[in-house]
């Protein structure tokens, strides 16, 4: 073969089923971005800098934020300095640290700030991180100044976020549902905790100097006022800008719950048989009913349903007496070649696969199908519009279940696969704090176990009865 | 897309009615009985699961695919600015945009209006504020377009429509906004503020110079009189301000997207628009679209599949290669889809490329691989189906075009940020994107030509797109397949396949 035809020969990678220049015969192609499943389209790390006083949000969004860019692709840490600041002042006494005028106690604050900054740097360079964000009050220009000259000279592009609230209700809320509990009070009672934050808040207010119109109109940023009603925009540079951008645009923080279900139980699901399109088993309809009037017990403030296009969602849909809506994009994950087949044949026709799916869960793409990475690229516009929207129930699918679920809990691409996502349950989410609290329901309706787990021996070489070990029972 | 409500209804029979069915509403499937659900039929054409009974032979009318606008109310987008600050060109754009995502959205601009009113534009006195009469004909087309508004979003089904006018005095939009809320519209404001004069005056040079208002006016002239118009407006011209209009949803964009101030933002459609409009630029650039090199079942007159390039298809890639070269572009960014014909095409480009698996062709589930013989032979339902509504029918386990745009939005939106790119992707893909830049309707969409081994340039001008198309001399065959005469389910194979391309 010349060169040119070696050029154009591809091969396609097992795991991700990834057409890549053809390796050659101990050749090393130049290397060229390949793109992963997804495209990578970011070449610097990003600083996110929070900006504001306390009890502004900052913690909640960089929390709420590194969730989402971790989920969908971009490894994200966040680097809180009150917590560097409690790890160096083991005892916290009161207020005073924080005065302007305790010397001592703004060593300890730079120095932390440092050692955040220097743990940032490392996060970047050898842990592969794409996204820090430094969450901290950063409420001085000086301060803000000396980060962008930071981030200059190692060529890291900044996205400052601010947040600006002065509703006395909003910021007694947060008092009471994070700072009273933080590791700071642990000793105190309500009130007194409530006192000292919020002179803590006035020894901030002196010298705070927000993002300015004029003065900052060279760096990049979103200004979000009074807990999302208005927002102000400056210089987005590029892509992950604009989709932080767009993300923070659509969260809010009226409470509502978000209920996950799969569909009842499938007569494919009785077969073992994994994907296709059939309707529900008589105990899957019995479990739809049950739903239905579960739902109404709960008596919830305009719930909207999702389905997805497939047979089984819509059945189960049915029984509830809602309106519904379907989404293609709550579709199953395709199998592909393995469309409706039992793991047992699985094993039969496609060995490799099987034993590569079992190697790396997440990634692996069916021949002709999909990968769970795919997937949450595929369910990202349904998160966008579950944080716009306020009670939501999502009668979906096992895998699809386990994407969502991720993502609400902040699980990781390891974990996400293995999720437990039995029938007849309905998980029930809750925002609470920093996180979520969930609920398990299980409606007392039976049903077949369709949770493989990983087995031990994950090598291609691996005897039949290693592969199938893990297979839950069927008929 | 745009007015495929005013589509054809068919006459069909019941149950295999596909036209009809796609028809929209925005409602969602009412609720049942829980004690006895519904039994579910699926749609032939969009193998969409619908609940039975069909009333009168038809299944009930449902919007059974997400749909963009979650919106049960219209929207109303008005637009306010100076003249020349870029509001006709966002809202064509955003039209345009709305359209192809599958929101029905048209403008309703008052210039135009106010062209048909008074048949010659003598000069800007016209537009001067102490023109009584030149203000009570313009307050009459205002009125004219509201009303044409609301026959829109009322009667004929739109979902949103963009009023553009300078909108530059609060009294103004206070009418427009007591108008929508008569009728039960929401209301978004856009306002684009620049104070840019290198700005503004490339503005009037690309679209007001060409206007039917300056037909007969030289360069000179033109230009000083737009800029005596636009004085007219600047004394009495309010901006949108953030304490007085801290009610109204609104985006404020300044500077050419510098700046935006985003306010109130009401319901996931304004959300989007939001989004779109922050990720917009007017900086110029081009975007090359063109498919893989011929494969090797395109040689063979298959569909999909996962095939390499035929040697024709190898020798357009080097083509391509060295035509990428000549054309000298800064910056060039190069995306593929994932399958290996065109991955195979970009590595004969010498430009580093990014995969998007939403690149790829658009699935055709059971008939992969398979020649449109061999579709009218084991599938003559659903290859008639296709023809019926080529843009909706979405194959067994596989996609329709409907599918494919939904797909390919997060493609269009970064094509949107970036600058030169070139997309080497397929048919169907192809298809989509063109229609999107060129603004086709969805009944067009699925016929739009896309040959192989032909590279469309598309440049951003003035309104609009200009295209240039490059055949680089490498033949191939054909594999566009025209809309045959007959679409009946009845017909004969040959009918069926009179408008098959040759192949192997």
């Amino acid at each position: 073969m010349t060169t040119e035809q070696e050029k154009i020969e591809l091969q396609q990678t097992p795991l991700l089923k990834i057409w890549v220049p053809w390796l050659g015969i101990g050749g090393c192609k130049i290397s060229r971005r390949r793109g992963s499943s997804v495209p990578q389209l970011t070449n610097s790390p990003t600083l996110i800098v929070m900006v504001g006083l306390p009890a502004r949000g900052k913690t909640y969004i960089s929390k709420k934020l590194t969730r989402y860019l971790n989920w969908i692709g971009f490894p994200t840490k966040v680097f809180n300095l009150g917590q560097y600041r409690r790890d160096a002042v083991q005892t916290y006494k009161n207020f005073e640290f924080f005065r302007q005028d305790n010397k001592e106690a703004m060593q300890i604050r730079k120095a932390c700030a440092s050692n955040a900054l220097k743990d940032i740097c490392i996060y970047f360079s050898k842990e592969n991180g794409q996204v820090a964000v430094f969450d901290a009050t950063n409420t001085t220009r000086e301060r803000r100044v000396s980060i962008v000259s930071f981030a200059k000279e190692k060529g890291y592009k900044v996205f400052f976020v601010e947040s600006i609230c002065d509703d006395p209700d909003i910021i007694a809320q947060n008092i009471t549902e994070v700072k009273v509990s933080s590791p700071d009070y642990v000793n105190c009672d309500k009130e007194e905790a409530l006192a000292d934050f919020l002179k803590r808040i006035e020894c901030y207010k002196q010298t705070y100097v927000p993002l300015d119109d004029e003065k900052d109109r060279n760096l990049s940023y979103i200004k979000i006022f009074d807990v999302g009603s208005r927002y102000l925009v400056n210089r987005v540079q590029d892509h992950i800008q604009s989709r932080i951008v767009y993300y923070l645009m659509n969260i809010h923080v009226t409470p509502r719950s978000i209920y996950l279900t799969r569909h009842g139980e499938s007569e494919l699901n009785l077969l073992g048989r994994i994907g296709g399109d059939s309707g529900l088993s008589p105990r899957g309809h019995k479990y739809a009913a049950s739903l239905g009037s579960f739902l109404k017990g709960q008596n919830i403030k305009d719930l909207k349903v999702w389905t997805s296009h497939m047979k089984r969602t819509i059945q189960t849909a049915e029984h509830l007496g809602v309106p519904y809506e379907q989404w293609k994009a709550l579709n199953e994950i395709d199998a592909g070649v393995c469309e409706e087949l039992t793991y047992e044949e699985i094993q039969e026709k496609h060995p490799e696969e099987f034993a590569l799916r079992d190697q790396d869960k997440y990634r692996y793409r069916y021949p002709k199908g999909e990968s769970y990475e795919d997937l949450v690229h595929r369910l990202e516009p349904v998160i966008m519009e579950l944080e716009r929207q306020e009670n939501v129930l999502v009668v979906c699918h096992q895998a699809v279940m386990r994407c969502l679920l991720a993502y609400l809990l902040d699980k990781t691409s390891d974990e996400l696969p293995y999720l437990k996502c039995p029938l007849h349950t309905v998980l029930r989410l809750t925002p609470v704090a920093y996180g979520c609290k969930m609920e398990n329901i299980f409606l007392n309706v039976e049903a077949v176990n369709t949770h493989r787990e990983r087995p031990v021996n994950v090598d291609v070489t691996r005897d039949p009865a290693e592969a199938l070990k893990t297979i839950p029972d069927h008929f | 897309m745009r007015d495929h409500l005013l589509a054809v209804r068919s006459e069909k029979a019941p149950c295999q009615t596909t036209i009809a069915e796609a028809i929209m509403s925005s409602r969602e499937v009412g609720p049942s009985n829980s004690a006895s659900p519904r039994e579910l039929t699926q749609n032939p054409l969009k193998k969409i699961w619908m609940p039975l009974p069909c009333k009168n032979g038809l299944p009930e009318k449902h919007i059974s695919q997400r749909k963009v606008c979650m919106t049960n109310c219209p929207t109303l987008i008005v637009t306010v600015g100076l003249p020349a600050r870029g509001k006709t060109y966002i809202s064509k754009k955003l039209t345009r945009y709305l359209n192809w995502i599958g929101v029905p959205t048209r403008e309703f601009n008052v210039g135009q209006y106010r062209r048909e009113c008074v048949k010659i534009y003598k000069s800007f006195e016209f537009f001067r504020p102490d023109n009584e009469e030149g203000l009570k004909i313009r307050q009459q087309c205002a009125s004219a377009a509201l009303n044409d508004v609301r026959q829109y979003l009322a009667d004929e089904g739109g979902q949103v429509a963009v009023f553009d006018a300078t909108n530059t005095t609060r009294e103004r939009r206070q009418t427009i906004t007591a108008f929508a809320e008569q009728n039960g519209f929401k209301v978004f404001f856009v306002e684009s503020v620049c104070e840019d004069p290198v700005v503004i005056a490339e503005n009037i040079v690309q679209v007001k110079l060409g206007s039917p208002d300056y037909m007969n006016c030289n360069t000179e002239e033109a230009m000083e009189d737009f800029k005596k118009r636009i004085e007219c407006y600047e004394n009495s011209y309010e901006t949108l301000d953030e304490v007085w209009d801290r009610h109204l949803s609104y985006i404020k964009i300044i500077d050419v997207g510098r700046r935006y101030l985003v306010n109130q933002v009401q319901d996931h459609i304004q959300s989007r628009i939001v989004y779109y409009l922050m990720n917009i630029h007017i900086t110029p650039r081009s975007i090359y679209l063109c498919r893989h090199g011929e494969s090797d079942l395109n040689v063979k007159g298959c569909i999909g599949g996962d095939s390499g390039l035929s040697p024709r298809g190898r020798e357009f890639a080097k083509y391509l290669g060295k035509f990428i070269e000549s054309q000298d572009i800064s910056d060039l960014k190069v995306w593929t889809s994932q399958m290996k014909r065109t991955i195979q095409t970009a590595e004969a480009v010498s430009v580093p490329y990014e995969q998007w698996k939403a690149l790829n062709e658009i699935d055709a589930g059971v008939c992969e691989e398979m020649m449109y013989e061999e579709i009218q032979q084991h599938y003559p339902l659903e290859f008639a189906l296709r023809d019926q509504d080529k843009y909706r029918y979405r194959y067994p386990k596989g996609e329709s075009y409907e599918d494919l745009v939904q797909r390919l939005e997060p493609v269009i939106m970064e094509l949107e940020r970036q600058e030169n790119v070139l997309v080497i992707c397929h048919q169907a893909v192809m298809r989509c994107l063109l229609a999107y830049f060129l603004d086709k309707t969805a009944e067009e969409l699925p016929y739009l030509k896309c040959p192989l081994h032909t590279v469309l340039k598309l440049t951003p001008v003035a309104y609009g797109c200009k295209v240039e198309s490059i055949f680089l001399n490498v033949d191939a065959v054909n594999t566009h397949r025209d809309r045959p005469e007959n679409v009946e389910v009845s017909r004969m194979a040959e009918e069926a396949l009179l408008t098959v391309p040759a192949h192997q």
